[in-house]
Protein backbone atom coordinates (compact mmCIF):
# COMPACT_ATOMS: atom_id res chain seq x y z
CA UNK A 1 0.00 0.00 0.00
CA UNK A 2 1.25 3.34 -0.70
CA UNK A 3 1.77 6.00 1.61
CA UNK A 4 -0.10 9.34 1.08
CA UNK A 5 1.04 12.55 1.36
CA UNK A 6 2.06 14.01 4.92
CA UNK A 7 2.96 9.94 5.49
CA UNK A 8 -0.82 8.90 5.88
CA UNK A 9 0.12 5.38 6.96
CA UNK A 10 -3.76 4.41 6.05
CA UNK A 11 -2.64 0.36 6.35
CA UNK A 12 -1.51 0.90 10.19
CA UNK A 13 -4.58 3.01 10.13
CA UNK A 14 -6.92 -0.07 9.09
CA UNK A 15 -5.26 -2.31 11.03
CA UNK A 16 -6.21 -0.16 14.33
CA UNK A 17 -9.97 -1.11 13.54
CA UNK A 18 -10.54 -4.66 13.88
CA UNK A 19 -13.74 -4.47 12.24
CA UNK A 20 -12.31 -3.86 9.13
CA UNK A 21 -11.50 -7.48 8.78
CA UNK A 22 -14.42 -8.79 9.43
CA UNK A 23 -16.02 -11.20 6.36
CA UNK A 24 -20.22 -10.28 6.66
CA UNK A 25 -20.26 -13.36 4.29
CA UNK A 26 -17.84 -16.94 4.02
CA UNK A 27 -15.07 -15.16 1.92
CA UNK A 28 -16.74 -12.02 1.19
CA UNK A 29 -14.63 -8.73 3.23
CA UNK A 30 -16.40 -5.51 4.52
CA UNK A 31 -16.34 -2.52 2.09
CA UNK A 32 -17.59 -0.28 4.45
CA UNK A 33 -18.73 3.25 3.29
CA UNK A 34 -21.40 4.09 5.64
CA UNK A 35 -19.37 6.15 8.08
CA UNK A 36 -21.46 9.06 7.73
CA UNK A 37 -23.89 7.04 9.67
CA UNK A 38 -21.52 5.86 12.12
CA UNK A 39 -17.79 5.40 12.43
CA UNK A 40 -15.77 2.26 13.35
CA UNK A 41 -13.88 2.11 16.43
CA UNK A 42 -10.07 1.97 16.40
CA UNK A 43 -8.90 -0.84 19.63
CA UNK A 44 -7.88 1.79 21.49
CA UNK A 45 -11.51 3.37 22.13
CA UNK A 46 -12.75 -0.23 22.83
CA UNK A 47 -9.95 -1.09 25.06
CA UNK A 48 -10.27 2.35 27.17
CA UNK A 49 -13.88 1.62 27.64
CA UNK A 50 -13.11 -1.84 28.89
CA UNK A 51 -10.17 -1.01 31.10
CA UNK A 52 -12.55 1.85 32.61
CA UNK A 53 -14.88 -0.80 33.67
CA UNK A 54 -12.40 -3.26 34.57
CA UNK A 55 -10.47 -0.73 37.04
CA UNK A 56 -11.97 2.73 37.69
CA UNK A 57 -15.79 2.19 37.46
CA UNK A 58 -17.73 4.22 40.10
CA UNK A 59 -20.45 7.14 39.87
CA UNK A 60 -18.82 10.49 39.52
CA UNK A 61 -18.42 13.68 41.63
CA UNK A 62 -20.16 12.74 44.55
CA UNK A 63 -18.24 9.67 46.33
CA UNK A 64 -14.66 10.10 48.11
CA UNK A 65 -13.47 6.89 47.46
CA UNK A 66 -10.57 6.27 45.21
CA UNK A 67 -12.68 4.75 42.62
CA UNK A 68 -15.07 7.94 42.66
CA UNK A 69 -12.29 9.89 42.28
CA UNK A 70 -10.65 8.41 39.50
CA UNK A 71 -13.92 7.89 37.84
CA UNK A 72 -14.90 11.77 38.13
CA UNK A 73 -11.08 12.80 37.24
CA UNK A 74 -11.61 11.04 33.63
CA UNK A 75 -15.37 12.07 32.93
CA UNK A 76 -13.81 15.20 33.56
CA UNK A 77 -10.57 15.18 31.62
CA UNK A 78 -12.89 13.64 28.77
CA UNK A 79 -14.45 16.74 28.68
CA UNK A 80 -11.34 19.26 28.74
CA UNK A 81 -10.24 16.95 26.00
CA UNK A 82 -13.42 17.54 23.99
CA UNK A 83 -13.09 21.35 24.70
CA UNK A 84 -9.90 21.73 23.28
CA UNK A 85 -10.44 20.06 20.31
CA UNK A 86 -13.23 22.26 19.30
CA UNK A 87 -10.89 25.10 20.92
CA UNK A 88 -14.01 26.34 23.33
CA UNK A 89 -12.97 28.73 25.61
CA UNK A 90 -13.45 26.64 28.64
CA UNK A 91 -14.72 23.07 29.24
CA UNK A 92 -17.71 24.35 31.10
CA UNK A 93 -19.10 25.08 27.15
CA UNK A 94 -18.89 21.28 26.84
CA UNK A 95 -22.25 19.81 28.22
CA UNK A 96 -22.62 16.11 27.81
CA UNK A 97 -25.85 14.87 25.87
CA UNK A 98 -26.76 11.71 24.25
CA UNK A 99 -25.77 12.59 20.97
CA UNK A 100 -26.25 15.37 18.43
CA UNK A 101 -29.90 14.75 18.25
CA UNK A 102 -30.11 15.31 21.83
CA UNK A 103 -28.17 18.96 21.83
CA UNK A 104 -30.39 20.69 19.21
CA UNK A 105 -33.49 19.53 21.57
CA UNK A 106 -32.20 20.80 24.38
CA UNK A 107 -31.29 24.18 23.03
CA UNK A 108 -35.15 24.05 21.51
CA UNK A 109 -35.90 22.90 24.74
CA UNK A 110 -34.64 25.42 26.86
CA UNK A 111 -32.91 28.39 25.54
CA UNK A 112 -35.51 28.77 22.55
CA UNK A 113 -38.51 28.21 24.88
CA UNK A 114 -37.05 31.13 27.06
CA UNK A 115 -36.39 33.29 24.77
CA UNK A 116 -38.19 33.08 21.37
CA UNK A 117 -41.88 34.25 21.61
CA UNK A 118 -45.12 33.41 19.26
CA UNK A 119 -44.31 35.03 15.80
CA UNK A 120 -40.40 35.90 16.04
CA UNK A 121 -38.74 33.26 13.70
CA UNK A 122 -35.95 30.48 13.11
CA UNK A 123 -33.95 30.47 10.09
CA UNK A 124 -33.13 26.52 9.13
CA UNK A 125 -32.47 25.53 5.37
CA UNK A 126 -33.86 23.20 2.73
CA UNK A 127 -31.03 20.34 3.78
CA UNK A 128 -31.40 19.92 6.96
CA UNK A 129 -30.95 16.70 8.91
CA UNK A 130 -34.61 16.01 10.47
CA UNK A 131 -32.81 16.23 14.23
CA UNK A 132 -32.45 19.70 12.63
CA UNK A 133 -35.98 20.28 11.43
CA UNK A 134 -38.24 18.28 13.98
CA UNK A 135 -37.75 19.61 17.05
CA UNK A 136 -38.20 23.20 15.77
CA UNK A 137 -41.33 21.88 14.30
CA UNK A 138 -42.98 21.09 17.35
CA UNK A 139 -41.71 24.33 18.83
CA UNK A 140 -43.78 26.13 16.40
CA UNK A 141 -46.66 23.75 16.77
CA UNK A 142 -46.80 24.34 20.78
CA UNK A 143 -45.34 28.07 20.80
CA UNK A 144 -46.35 29.45 17.31
CA UNK A 145 -43.05 30.28 16.18
CA UNK A 146 -42.41 30.94 12.35
CA UNK A 147 -39.97 28.49 10.80
CA UNK A 148 -38.34 30.18 7.35
CA UNK A 149 -35.87 28.33 4.88
CA UNK A 150 -32.46 29.05 3.32
CA UNK A 151 -33.19 27.32 0.16
CA UNK A 152 -30.76 25.45 -2.18
CA UNK A 153 -29.38 26.39 -5.95
CA UNK A 154 -28.71 24.26 -8.60
CA UNK A 155 -25.27 23.42 -7.45
CA UNK A 156 -26.19 22.20 -4.40
CA UNK A 157 -25.56 25.19 -2.10
CA UNK A 158 -27.37 27.45 0.02
CA UNK A 159 -28.86 30.26 -1.49
CA UNK A 160 -26.69 33.40 0.47
CA UNK A 161 -28.83 36.06 -1.65
CA UNK A 162 -32.39 34.20 -0.16
CA UNK A 163 -30.64 33.79 3.59
CA UNK A 164 -29.76 37.64 3.12
CA UNK A 165 -33.16 38.62 2.77
CA UNK A 166 -34.24 35.95 5.14
CA UNK A 167 -32.02 38.06 8.03
CA UNK A 168 -33.93 41.20 6.96
CA UNK A 169 -36.90 39.86 9.00
CA UNK A 170 -34.66 39.45 12.27
CA UNK A 171 -34.78 35.88 12.96
CA UNK A 172 -33.86 34.95 16.68
CA UNK A 173 -31.89 31.95 15.73
CA UNK A 174 -30.22 30.99 12.67
CA UNK A 175 -29.97 26.99 12.84
CA UNK A 176 -28.21 24.75 10.32
CA UNK A 177 -25.76 22.43 9.26
CA UNK A 178 -22.30 22.78 8.50
CA UNK A 179 -21.88 19.50 6.49
CA UNK A 180 -25.41 17.69 4.39
CA UNK A 181 -25.05 14.23 5.51
CA UNK A 182 -27.06 13.62 2.24
CA UNK A 183 -24.89 16.42 -0.42
CA UNK A 184 -21.55 16.47 1.47
CA UNK A 185 -22.30 20.14 0.92
CA UNK A 186 -19.69 21.94 3.66
CA UNK A 187 -21.84 25.58 4.08
CA UNK A 188 -19.62 28.84 4.56
CA UNK A 189 -20.55 28.47 8.25
CA UNK A 190 -18.11 31.73 9.28
CA UNK A 191 -20.46 33.86 7.15
CA UNK A 192 -23.57 32.26 7.94
CA UNK A 193 -22.77 33.34 11.57
CA UNK A 194 -21.24 36.52 11.02
CA UNK A 195 -24.65 37.45 8.62
CA UNK A 196 -26.46 35.78 11.75
CA UNK A 197 -24.50 38.10 14.36
CA UNK A 198 -24.88 41.21 12.47
CA UNK A 199 -28.91 40.58 12.58
CA UNK A 200 -29.02 40.24 16.12
CA UNK A 201 -29.54 36.35 15.22
CA UNK A 202 -28.26 33.82 17.72
CA UNK A 203 -26.96 30.67 15.69
CA UNK A 204 -26.61 26.71 16.28
CA UNK A 205 -24.75 24.58 14.12
CA UNK A 206 -24.88 20.56 13.19
CA UNK A 207 -21.95 19.76 13.51
CA UNK A 208 -22.69 16.23 12.98
CA UNK A 209 -20.51 15.23 10.10
CA UNK A 210 -18.18 18.63 10.07
CA UNK A 211 -16.41 17.86 13.91
CA UNK A 212 -15.65 14.15 12.73
CA UNK A 213 -14.53 14.82 9.28
CA UNK A 214 -13.40 18.62 8.54
CA UNK A 215 -12.44 19.41 13.02
CA UNK A 216 -14.23 22.88 13.71
CA UNK A 217 -13.19 25.95 15.64
CA UNK A 218 -15.99 27.14 17.76
CA UNK A 219 -13.97 30.20 18.11
CA UNK A 220 -12.79 31.10 15.28
CA UNK A 221 -16.88 30.46 13.48
CA UNK A 222 -17.98 32.57 16.77
CA UNK A 223 -21.20 30.19 17.01
CA UNK A 224 -23.45 30.03 20.14
CA UNK A 225 -24.28 26.78 20.37
CA UNK A 226 -23.03 23.67 18.32
CA UNK A 227 -23.94 19.99 18.75
CA UNK A 228 -22.55 16.31 17.46
CA UNK A 229 -21.73 12.97 18.69
CA UNK A 230 -19.21 10.99 19.70
CA UNK A 231 -20.35 7.90 17.17
CA UNK A 232 -19.49 9.32 14.38
CA UNK A 233 -16.30 10.51 14.97
CA UNK A 234 -14.47 7.16 16.28
CA UNK A 235 -15.80 7.05 19.77
CA UNK A 236 -18.96 5.14 21.36
CA UNK A 237 -22.50 5.56 20.64
CA UNK A 238 -24.61 7.41 23.50
CA UNK A 239 -22.47 10.14 24.13
CA UNK A 240 -22.52 13.70 22.57
CA UNK A 241 -21.84 16.97 22.83
CA UNK A 242 -24.03 20.56 23.32
CA UNK A 243 -20.90 23.55 22.60
CA UNK A 244 -22.73 27.20 24.18
CA UNK A 245 -21.12 30.01 25.10
CA UNK A 246 -20.87 30.71 28.50
CA UNK A 247 -22.84 33.70 28.81
CA UNK A 248 -25.62 32.03 26.88
CA UNK A 249 -25.40 28.89 28.68
CA UNK A 250 -25.65 30.81 32.45
CA UNK A 251 -28.70 32.53 31.21
CA UNK A 252 -30.61 29.25 29.72
CA UNK A 253 -32.61 27.58 32.19
CA UNK A 254 -31.94 23.67 33.06
CA UNK A 255 -33.16 21.06 30.88
CA UNK A 256 -33.71 17.81 32.40
CA UNK A 257 -34.41 17.94 36.62
CA UNK A 258 -32.54 15.64 38.64
CA UNK A 259 -29.69 14.00 40.94
CA UNK A 260 -25.97 16.30 39.90
CA UNK A 261 -27.66 19.23 38.02
CA UNK A 262 -28.66 20.22 41.41
CA UNK A 263 -26.91 22.64 43.92
CA UNK A 264 -29.26 22.39 46.58
CA UNK A 265 -33.03 20.58 47.04
CA UNK A 266 -35.44 21.24 49.41
CA UNK A 267 -38.77 19.25 49.34
CA UNK A 268 -40.09 22.08 47.58
CA UNK A 269 -37.53 23.65 45.52
CA UNK A 270 -34.06 23.16 44.37
CA UNK A 271 -31.51 25.50 42.79
CA UNK A 272 -29.59 24.67 40.08
CA UNK A 273 -26.21 23.84 39.68
CA UNK A 274 -23.19 26.14 38.07
CA UNK A 275 -22.28 25.19 34.22
CA UNK A 276 -21.76 22.39 32.99
CA UNK A 277 -23.31 20.35 35.13
CA UNK A 278 -26.61 22.05 35.62
CA UNK A 279 -27.18 20.80 32.21
CA UNK A 280 -26.15 16.91 33.12
CA UNK A 281 -28.56 15.14 35.03
CA UNK A 282 -28.32 11.56 36.45
CA UNK A 283 -25.88 9.36 36.45
CA UNK A 284 -24.14 10.16 32.92
CA UNK A 285 -22.62 7.96 30.13
CA UNK A 286 -19.01 7.36 31.87
CA UNK A 287 -17.43 4.95 30.38
CA UNK A 288 -18.74 6.34 27.11
CA UNK A 289 -16.53 9.30 27.80
CA UNK A 290 -13.72 7.45 28.34
CA UNK A 291 -14.48 6.23 24.86
CA UNK A 292 -15.02 9.61 23.82
CA UNK A 293 -11.25 10.83 25.40
CA UNK A 294 -9.40 7.96 23.59
CA UNK A 295 -11.39 8.69 20.46
CA UNK A 296 -10.75 12.44 20.13
CA UNK A 297 -6.80 11.41 21.41
CA UNK A 298 -6.68 9.07 18.28
CA UNK A 299 -8.36 11.97 15.23
CA UNK A 300 -5.79 14.25 17.36
CA UNK A 301 -2.88 11.92 16.43
CA UNK A 302 -3.61 11.48 13.14
CA UNK A 303 -4.25 15.15 12.99
CA UNK A 304 -7.98 16.65 11.32
CA UNK A 305 -5.93 18.28 8.57
CA UNK A 306 -4.64 14.77 7.67
CA UNK A 307 -7.60 12.93 7.80
CA UNK A 308 -9.72 15.54 5.75
CA UNK A 309 -7.33 15.64 3.26
CA UNK A 310 -6.95 11.54 2.71
CA UNK A 311 -11.31 11.88 2.66
CA UNK A 312 -10.99 14.59 0.23
CA UNK A 313 -8.50 12.36 -2.40
CA UNK A 314 -10.89 9.27 -1.89
CA UNK A 315 -13.79 11.47 -2.20
CA UNK A 316 -12.48 12.95 -5.56
CA UNK A 317 -11.31 9.50 -6.67
CA UNK A 318 -14.93 7.77 -5.52
CA UNK A 319 -16.78 11.09 -7.93
CA UNK A 320 -14.47 10.52 -11.19
CA UNK A 321 -15.29 6.62 -10.92
CA UNK A 322 -18.77 6.85 -10.33
CA UNK A 323 -19.44 9.22 -12.69
CA UNK A 324 -18.24 6.24 -15.54
CA UNK A 325 -21.10 3.96 -14.74
CA UNK A 326 -24.14 4.59 -17.11
CA UNK A 327 -27.21 5.83 -15.74
CA UNK A 328 -25.82 6.97 -12.74
CA UNK A 329 -26.48 10.80 -11.32
CA UNK A 330 -24.33 11.73 -8.78
CA UNK A 331 -26.21 14.33 -5.89
CA UNK A 332 -24.37 17.44 -4.46
CA UNK A 333 -21.71 19.91 -5.42
CA UNK A 334 -18.51 19.22 -6.98
CA UNK A 335 -15.99 17.95 -4.93
CA UNK A 336 -14.36 21.02 -4.01
CA UNK A 337 -17.12 22.28 -2.09
CA UNK A 338 -18.57 18.77 -0.51
CA UNK A 339 -16.85 16.63 2.53
CA UNK A 340 -16.63 12.42 2.18
CA UNK A 341 -20.09 11.71 0.99
CA UNK A 342 -21.17 10.18 -2.24
CA UNK A 343 -25.17 10.15 -2.99
CA UNK A 344 -26.78 9.08 -6.09
CA UNK A 345 -29.45 7.91 -8.14
CA UNK A 346 -28.49 5.15 -10.63
CA UNK A 347 -31.45 4.66 -13.20
CA UNK A 348 -34.48 4.06 -12.04
CA UNK A 349 -33.17 1.25 -9.77
CA UNK A 350 -34.20 1.91 -6.31
CA UNK A 351 -32.07 2.45 -3.60
CA UNK A 352 -33.30 -0.37 -1.64
CA UNK A 353 -32.25 -2.62 -4.40
CA UNK A 354 -28.86 -1.07 -5.23
CA UNK A 355 -27.97 -1.35 -1.37
CA UNK A 356 -29.00 -5.02 -1.12
CA UNK A 357 -27.28 -6.01 -4.28
CA UNK A 358 -24.05 -4.25 -3.31
CA UNK A 359 -24.60 -5.96 0.36
CA UNK A 360 -24.32 -9.38 -1.37
CA UNK A 361 -20.81 -8.39 -1.98
CA UNK A 362 -20.04 -7.27 1.50
CA UNK A 363 -20.29 -3.15 0.49
CA UNK A 364 -21.87 -1.54 2.98
CA UNK A 365 -24.16 1.81 2.07
CA UNK A 366 -26.99 3.66 2.76
CA UNK A 367 -30.45 3.68 0.65
CA UNK A 368 -33.62 5.57 1.57
CA UNK A 369 -33.63 9.25 2.33
CA UNK A 370 -31.13 9.51 5.35
CA UNK A 371 -33.26 11.20 7.76
CA UNK A 372 -33.87 14.12 5.53
CA UNK A 373 -36.91 13.67 3.85
CA UNK A 374 -37.42 17.46 2.85
CA UNK A 375 -34.67 17.54 1.00
CA UNK A 376 -35.00 14.66 -1.00
CA UNK A 377 -38.36 16.14 -1.75
CA UNK A 378 -36.83 19.17 -3.41
CA UNK A 379 -34.55 17.38 -5.02
CA UNK A 380 -37.37 15.20 -6.49
CA UNK A 381 -36.62 12.19 -5.79
CA UNK A 382 -37.85 9.54 -3.05
CA UNK A 383 -34.58 8.12 -2.11
CA UNK A 384 -31.32 7.75 -2.64
CA UNK A 385 -28.21 5.79 -2.20
CA UNK A 386 -25.59 7.09 -0.24
CA UNK A 387 -21.64 5.74 0.01
CA UNK A 388 -19.53 7.62 2.39
CA UNK A 389 -15.84 7.49 3.19
CA UNK A 390 -13.66 8.46 6.31
CA UNK A 391 -10.34 7.60 7.41
CA UNK A 392 -9.72 4.41 6.68
CA UNK A 393 -11.74 4.38 3.35
CA UNK A 394 -9.26 3.15 0.38
CA UNK A 395 -9.00 3.20 -2.96
CA UNK A 396 -9.82 -0.32 -3.75
CA UNK A 397 -12.99 0.19 -1.67
CA UNK A 398 -14.11 2.37 -4.03
CA UNK A 399 -12.94 0.66 -7.34
CA UNK A 400 -15.35 -2.47 -5.67
CA UNK A 401 -18.14 -0.28 -5.12
CA UNK A 402 -17.89 0.47 -8.38
CA UNK A 403 -17.65 -3.18 -9.58
CA UNK A 404 -20.57 -3.72 -7.24
CA UNK A 405 -22.38 -0.89 -9.23
CA UNK A 406 -22.00 -3.18 -12.62
CA UNK A 407 -23.70 -5.76 -11.23
CA UNK A 408 -26.67 -4.15 -10.13
CA UNK A 409 -26.99 -2.52 -13.77
CA UNK A 410 -26.74 -6.21 -14.97
CA UNK A 411 -29.39 -7.69 -12.73
CA UNK A 412 -31.77 -5.07 -13.34
CA UNK A 413 -31.04 -4.51 -17.32
CA UNK B 1 -26.60 -14.18 -8.59
CA UNK B 2 -28.41 -13.21 -5.35
CA UNK B 3 -31.49 -14.72 -3.77
CA UNK B 4 -33.04 -12.29 -2.80
CA UNK B 5 -33.03 -11.44 -6.53
CA UNK B 6 -33.72 -14.54 -7.29
CA UNK B 7 -35.67 -14.49 -11.06
CA UNK B 8 -39.04 -14.45 -9.89
CA UNK B 9 -38.58 -11.21 -8.53
CA UNK B 10 -36.76 -9.73 -11.11
CA UNK B 11 -39.45 -11.57 -13.26
CA UNK B 12 -42.47 -10.13 -11.70
CA UNK B 13 -41.29 -6.68 -11.11
CA UNK B 14 -39.90 -6.43 -14.60
CA UNK B 15 -43.44 -8.06 -16.36
CA UNK B 16 -45.82 -7.34 -14.45
CA UNK B 17 -48.95 -9.13 -14.84
CA UNK B 18 -51.49 -7.15 -12.43
CA UNK B 19 -50.21 -3.26 -13.26
CA UNK B 20 -52.51 -0.96 -14.05
CA UNK B 21 -55.83 0.51 -13.37
CA UNK B 22 -59.54 -0.80 -12.93
CA UNK B 23 -62.44 1.37 -14.12
CA UNK B 24 -64.83 0.59 -12.87
CA UNK B 25 -63.96 -1.02 -9.10
CA UNK B 26 -65.48 -1.94 -6.58
CA UNK B 27 -62.59 -1.63 -3.81
CA UNK B 28 -59.25 1.01 -4.47
CA UNK B 29 -57.07 1.90 -1.65
CA UNK B 30 -53.65 3.13 -1.56
CA UNK B 31 -50.20 4.11 0.29
CA UNK B 32 -46.77 4.49 0.92
CA UNK B 33 -43.62 3.55 2.68
CA UNK B 34 -42.13 7.07 3.09
CA UNK B 35 -39.10 6.07 4.43
CA UNK B 36 -37.97 5.10 0.77
CA UNK B 37 -40.34 6.35 -1.31
CA UNK B 38 -42.26 3.02 -1.89
CA UNK B 39 -45.95 3.82 -3.31
CA UNK B 40 -48.91 1.06 -3.88
CA UNK B 41 -52.63 1.58 -4.88
CA UNK B 42 -54.55 -1.39 -5.20
CA UNK B 43 -57.78 -1.50 -7.21
CA UNK B 44 -60.30 -4.63 -6.84
CA UNK B 45 -63.22 -5.99 -8.67
CA UNK B 46 -65.59 -8.10 -6.57
CA UNK B 47 -68.33 -10.23 -7.50
CA UNK B 48 -72.14 -10.44 -5.82
CA UNK B 49 -70.56 -13.79 -4.27
CA UNK B 50 -67.47 -12.30 -2.54
CA UNK B 51 -65.47 -13.36 -5.05
CA UNK B 52 -62.58 -11.41 -6.02
CA UNK B 53 -62.78 -11.38 -9.78
CA UNK B 54 -60.54 -8.86 -10.96
CA UNK B 55 -57.25 -6.70 -9.70
CA UNK B 56 -54.63 -4.37 -10.13
CA UNK B 57 -51.68 -2.55 -8.66
CA UNK B 58 -49.71 0.49 -9.87
CA UNK B 59 -46.94 2.28 -8.37
CA UNK B 60 -43.56 2.76 -7.70
CA UNK B 61 -41.00 1.46 -5.57
CA UNK B 62 -38.33 -0.96 -4.88
CA UNK B 63 -38.05 -4.56 -6.98
CA UNK B 64 -39.33 -6.39 -3.39
CA UNK B 65 -42.16 -3.92 -3.04
CA UNK B 66 -43.22 -4.19 -7.21
CA UNK B 67 -42.79 -7.88 -7.40
CA UNK B 68 -44.92 -8.95 -4.05
CA UNK B 69 -47.55 -6.56 -5.41
CA UNK B 70 -47.73 -8.48 -8.51
CA UNK B 71 -47.27 -11.91 -7.03
CA UNK B 72 -50.29 -10.93 -4.12
CA UNK B 73 -52.86 -10.16 -6.98
CA UNK B 74 -51.75 -13.17 -8.75
CA UNK B 75 -52.86 -15.32 -5.47
CA UNK B 76 -56.18 -13.93 -4.92
CA UNK B 77 -57.89 -13.49 -8.09
CA UNK B 78 -61.05 -15.98 -7.80
CA UNK B 79 -60.58 -15.92 -4.15
CA UNK B 80 -63.26 -14.86 -1.48
CA UNK B 81 -62.45 -11.37 -0.02
CA UNK B 82 -63.01 -12.68 3.40
CA UNK B 83 -59.39 -14.83 2.90
CA UNK B 84 -58.00 -11.03 2.43
CA UNK B 85 -58.33 -10.50 5.61
CA UNK B 86 -56.95 -14.02 7.34
CA UNK B 87 -53.91 -13.02 5.04
CA UNK B 88 -50.13 -12.19 6.96
CA UNK B 89 -46.81 -11.81 6.82
CA UNK B 90 -45.75 -15.40 6.59
CA UNK B 91 -47.90 -15.91 3.30
CA UNK B 92 -46.17 -12.99 1.46
CA UNK B 93 -42.57 -14.39 2.89
CA UNK B 94 -43.82 -18.15 1.31
CA UNK B 95 -44.76 -16.37 -1.98
CA UNK B 96 -41.89 -14.35 -2.58
CA UNK B 97 -39.87 -17.45 -0.96
CA UNK B 98 -37.14 -15.58 0.73
CA UNK B 99 -35.92 -14.21 4.45
CA UNK B 100 -36.49 -10.60 4.31
CA UNK B 101 -34.54 -8.52 7.13
CA UNK B 102 -36.98 -5.88 8.93
CA UNK B 103 -36.35 -3.09 6.45
CA UNK B 104 -37.33 -4.97 3.07
CA UNK B 105 -39.74 -6.42 5.03
CA UNK B 106 -41.51 -3.33 5.15
CA UNK B 107 -41.10 -3.31 1.19
CA UNK B 108 -42.41 -6.78 0.73
CA UNK B 109 -45.48 -6.23 3.09
CA UNK B 110 -46.57 -2.40 1.83
CA UNK B 111 -48.95 -4.69 -1.14
CA UNK B 112 -50.74 -6.34 1.52
CA UNK B 113 -51.29 -3.62 3.80
CA UNK B 114 -52.83 -1.81 1.25
CA UNK B 115 -55.03 -4.68 0.22
CA UNK B 116 -56.16 -5.10 3.51
CA UNK B 117 -56.75 -1.63 4.27
CA UNK B 118 -58.97 -1.55 0.96
CA UNK B 119 -60.74 -4.51 2.40
CA UNK B 120 -61.47 -3.81 5.25
CA UNK B 121 -62.68 -0.39 4.08
CA UNK B 122 -59.99 2.02 6.46
CA UNK B 123 -58.78 4.98 6.41
CA UNK B 124 -55.56 4.32 7.04
CA UNK B 125 -53.03 1.13 6.79
CA UNK B 126 -51.70 0.20 10.45
CA UNK B 127 -48.83 -2.04 10.96
CA UNK B 128 -50.91 -3.76 13.02
CA UNK B 129 -52.90 -5.01 10.01
CA UNK B 130 -49.68 -7.32 9.71
CA UNK B 131 -49.33 -10.20 11.55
Amino acid sequence: MKRGAMNYDLQGIRSDFPILEREVRPGVKLVYLDSTATAQKPESVIQAMNEFYRRSNANIHRGVHVLAEEATALYEQARAVVARFINAASPKEVIFTRNATEAINLVAYTWARANIKAGELVVLTEMEHHSNLVPWQMLAAERGIRLEFIPLTAEATLDLEAYRMLLAQSPRLVSFTHMSNVLGTITPAAEIIRLAHEAGSVTLLDAAQSVPHLGVDVQALDVDFMAFSAHKMCGPTGIGVLYGKVRLLEATPPFLGGGDMIREVKLRSFRPNSLPHKFEAGTPAVAEAVGFDAAVAYLTRIGMGNIAAHEHSITEYAMERLEEVPGLRILGPTADKKGGVASFTLGGIHPHDVAQILDHYGIAVRAGHHCAQPLHERLGIPASTRASFYLYSTKQEVDALIDGLYQVRKVFE
Amino acid sequence: MDDLYREVIIDHYKNPSFRGRLDPHDISFADDNPLCGDHIQIDLRVGSDGTITDARFDGHGCAISQASADLLLESIIGKPLEDVKSMGKQDILDMLGIDLGPVRLKCALLSLKVLKAGVYGLGEAGDDLIE
